[in-house]
């Protein structure tokens, strides 16, 4: 019996051990084996290294994503004495290697000791769908949404089996929905049955864009003839909704360009339109406020790095105040002696305009000097099929506000009221007591300011040399006298319309053919209404 | 009627700076070519060119005075006008470059061989012919200011606005020219022309020639803007410009009235221009800027507006202190001419010309009232002129 009890014990205890040993030799074999199949990577054909590949990814073990990855990349190299793989890293004349499994150190190698595993294309190609199915099962969803993308990028037949497991295994919702689209761009470039592929049809078209109508395009030619109507009206689809996002893209360009005009437009808008001084000079203000912008950046950058996302928010004031006097000097010197002389007016602005250029020219250089983008103006977002960048969409914003201000100081202040009062009948004006040289001061140095404000916001999407101003002063011309002069709604409505327009033509025409036919379409339009979109009625129109 | 026309144009002026014109179209080239290079009265060979190119300026401000000075209408689109010209002269000039171009092509400009183009454009058919270039230049100018005009003056766009589409028109066209698929070699324009009427266009005659034509040219747009100055068209031209309204209540078809200036004016710029691109020997979209249009208006401005002189006297001060200023000083040729304009503005609005004019009729009229008053026993006030 105790015999029988002390058998009976080593017996369990042997099956015990040889459990032990069975199991760990087991997985001993297998950490040799894929030693095994990594080892042989190297020195093999190109064909013979896919098939290894392949072996590979059937393992479906997450330890050989380096050494694949660094296959790839053209990292992983063979040591000839021993036929070992590693991975490695150029480290002075040697090799810092890398044991290709557990990452750990394997110390370092000359380079002669070593040889490249081969790579190419074709092989790559095989490298990435086998990464792909791997990291599909990734625990980190970040990771398994990447891969999800990446096929959905470049579907493959040969990951339609990873892609079944994985979408069969996941839980989150957003890479459900990604794994689903990317089933489906794989389904239809295999070989699986007609029923599927028209589902996944309907899945492709369903998540339009650029890749899925050439995914499409590419089955078409492939394709059974049963599929053909399915996949054409999908094209048809995706090309309609393409269209359509391409339309919208045109009118937010549109949109952009014309917040461009306005800003360009509306310091003209008070000096042109409410005073009616011709101010050939007004392009050189927005020139001298994207130079004042220039100027504060550069002793920011010397002094104090750390202000660089203010330096615009210091630079509007400064610009304000730079153009604002500049302004009041022109009105005080030149412009006061020439009122009720409006073609003498511009020849005496435009001399200004050109001893202003020279000057800068003078003072700075004549190159463009650099003015960068603060970080909260860089950069792009996307909205549905539209890429807006931060800077544009900036600018619109900040064109808006000026206008809101502008509209407000007119309206809704004293001075907005004495400006009304001194251009609307300036004898009356005087005799209630406004002192209308002032008022008249005053207000084209508003005007001129508002352009050094208009300076700072270009001076992000525009070369800022002397030559800046030259380009928008017959623009904002145009805006003016579109919208109708002494009105900023009309500037408004006129910088929009002009801006949308010239977008729109854009495509059919040409950039300059578009800006042609835009010059042209205005000078029709003065013809047929000459007072512009939105004229003024009453006895001021023809003082 | 014409010869009344001519009469009545000839006044002691007009006679005095036309019998100028023709004696220096004579003797200028005469002293280039005949007297040796040392000999001091030698005219050297780029004086000539230069003069010659001020007086296809001055042909271009006393155009452009025609419609500012007596009409009121301040054309910023002149040199518009002035760039048709000169590129239906460029047409021809290029035409007569034939296979001597660095791709040998008889038939096409260099710039199409090299845009690949197969077959000459519809347009540039028959400016192979020297008639036919020259009647385009002062066509083509005259057509479009006929059709803008037309439309411009017809719906009463005047003053500010008027110059502000003039400008709009120049630019468009700058634009438009800029492009490769106009037609007329894009960015840069039309050049390297070899001869014009069969001369070399490098020689000295040839030279001497385009001055003499030029000076020519300008008499006698001289004397035809004299002539219809002083007309009856011209005092009410003068009416349209001092009070536009008042005019058209009298009875008069304004709208026509200034059509007519206006086309009369383009054409002469456009025979200006014409005759400025064998002497620079380039026409090219900078032309077009609205900047040179502008830059007109101050030479116009400097010699005296309202004057017919003035304007000739103008371009070339102006672009005689151009030349010498760019060539001392190249900083600060931009900041005199921008005080130009607003010196002029502000103290000299009548111009140089009309300056002296006013300064001499008042010194006449002083006189005058002297006389009267040594003529008299009673002591009487002088009157005041003006």
């Amino acid at each position: 019996m105790h015999a029988r009890l002390i058998h009976r014990f080593l017996q369990c205890l042997l099956v015990a051990f040889c459990l032990v040993v069975t199991l760990f030799a087991t997985d001993l074999r297998a950490a040799d084996d894929l030693r095994a199949m990594i080892n042989a990577l190297g020195g093999g054909s190109f064909q013979e290294s896919q098939k290894q590949v392949e072996a590979l990814a059937k393992t479906g073990d997450p330890k050989i994503v380096p050494a694949l990855e660094a296959l790839s990349e053209g990292d992983l190299y063979q040591r000839k004495a021993d036929g070992t793989v590693f991975i490695v890293k150029p480290a002075g004349s040697n090799f810092k290697l890398t044991d290709a499994l557990t990452g750990d150190a394997a110390g370092e190698e000359a380079k002669a000791a070593l040889e490249k595993v081969k790579v190419n294309n074709g092989l790559r190609r095989v490298i990435r769908a086998a990464l792909g199915g791997l990291t599909l099962m990734s625990p980190d969803a970040g990771v398994r949404l990447q891969a999800a993308s990446t096929i959905l990028r470049t579907p493959s037949a040969d990951a339609l089996e990873g892609l079944d497991a994985a979408l069969a295994a996941e839980t989150d919702g957003t890479v459900k929905a990604v794994l689903e689209k990317a089933l489906a761009a794989s389904v239809l470039v295999s070989d699986r049955p007609v029923d599927e592929k028209k589902a996944a049809i309907a899945t492709v078209v369903q998540t339009g864009g650029r890749d899925s109508l050439s995914l499409l395009s590419g089955a078409l030619l492939s394709a059974d003839e049963s599929l053909r109507p399915d996949i054409e009206v999908g094209i048809k689809k995706i090309e309609d909704q393409l269209a359509l996002w391409a339309a919208g893209q045109n009118i937010w360009y549109g949109l952009s360009l014309g917040s461009v005009l306005l800003l360009a437009a509306i310091g003209l808008a008070i000096t042109f339109g409410v005073m009616g001084i011709i101010n050939m000079a007004h392009g050189e203000m927005v020139m001298l406020g994207a130079y004042t912008t220039f100027v504060v950046q550069q002793i920011i950058r010397d002094s104090y790095p750390a202000l660089f996302d203010w330096s615009l928010a210091i630079a509007l004031p400064l610009a304000f105040l730079v153009t604002g006097a500049v302004g009041l000097v022109m009105e005080r010197g030149i412009i006061r002696f020439l009122y009720g002389r409006p073609l003498e007016t511009l020849l005496a602005t435009w001399g200004v305009s050109l001893i202003l250029q020279q000057a800068v020219r003078s003072i700075f250089g004549p190159t463009n000097q650099e003015v960068g983008n603060p970080s909260w103006m860089s950069g792009a977002f996307d909205l549905g099929g539209l890429t807006i960048t931060w800077n544009r969409m900036w600018i619109i914003v900040f064109s808006l506000a000026v206008f809101g201000f502008l509209l407000f100081l007119l309206k809704k202040t004293p001075m907005g009221l004495q400006m009304r009062a001194v251009t609307q009948n300036r004898r009356m004006a005087s005799s209630m007591g406004i002192r209308t040289p002032w008022v008249d001061a005053l207000t084209f140095a508003l005007g001129s300011g508002i352009a050094g404000i208009a300076g700072v916001a270009l001076s992000q999407i525009d070369n800022v040399s002397p030559n800046l101003g030259q380009g928008y002063i017959i623009d904002s011309f145009m805006v003016v006298v579109f919208g109708g002069v002494g009105n900023l709604w009309g500037t408004l409505v006129g910088a929009f319309t002009l801006g949308i327009l010239n977008k729109v033509l854009e495509p059919y025409a040409g950039a300059v053919l578009g800006k042609i036919l835009v010059l042209v379409l205005i000078i029709l339009f003065i013809q047929k209404r000459p007072r512009g979109l939105f004229a003024l009625k009453g006895r001021a129109v023809e003082a | 009627m014409i010869t009344s026309f001519i009469l009545k144009a000839l006044d002691r002026n007009i006679v005095i700076v036309v019998a100028l014109l023709l004696a220096i179209a004579a003797l200028v080239p005469a002293l280039n070519l005949l007297t040796s290079p040392d000999h001091p009265l030698h005219v050297p060979t780029y004086i000539v060119s230069l003069f010659g190119k001020y007086f296809t300026y001055a042909l271009l401000a006393l155009a452009l005075d025609l419609v500012w000075g007596f009409c009121g209408i301040l054309s910023l689109g002149h040199a518009a006008f002035f760039a048709l010209g000169g590129y239906a002269m460029g047409m021809y000039l290029m035409r007569q470059i034939g296979a001597r171009g660095s791709y040998g092509n008889p038939l096409l400009p260099d710039f199409m061989v090299f845009l690949n183009w197969k077959e000459l454009p519809w347009f540039w058919y028959g400016f192979d012919m020297f008639w036919f270039a020259a009647l385009m230049a002062v066509l083509v100018p005259g057509l479009l200011a006929f059709v803008f005009g037309w439309f411009a003056f017809r719906s009463r766009v005047n003053g500010v606005y008027l110059s502000i589409i003039t400008q709009a028109m120049t630019f468009a066209l700058l634009l438009a020219f800029f492009r490769n698929d106009m037609g007329f070699g894009g960015n840069n324009g039309l050049t390297d022309f070899k001869d014009i009427m069969g001369y070399s266009i490098q020689s000295n005659g040839t030279r001497s020639a385009l001055f003499a034509a030029s000076a020519i040219a300008l008499a006698l747009s001289l004397i035809i803007a004299s002539g219809i100055v002083r007309s009856k068209y011209g005092k009410i031209l003068v009416g349209v410009r001092d009070a536009e309204s008042r005019t058209r209540f009298l009875g008069y078809r304004v709208e026509h009235m200034k059509l007519f200036a206006f086309t009369v004016s383009a054409m002469m710029a456009g025979v200006a221009g014409a005759l400025y691109v064998p002497q620079v020997g380039i026409i090219n979209p900078g032309e077009f800027d609205p900047a040179n249009s502008i830059e007109v208006v101050i030479w116009t401005a400097v010699g005296g507006r309202g004057t017919l002189i003035g304007p000739i006297v103008g371009a070339i001060l102006v672009n005689g202190g151009k030349s010498i200023f760019t060539a001392a000083f190249p900083e600060f040729w931009l900041f005199a001419l921008g005080g130009l304009f607003v010196l002029v503005t502000l103290f000299l609005p009548k111009g140089i010309v009309g300056t002296a004019r006013h300064f001499i009729e008042r010194r006449k009229e002083y006189r005058k009232a002297k006389a009267d008053e040594a003529a008299r026993a009673f002591a009487a006030e002088p009157q005041a002129a003006e």
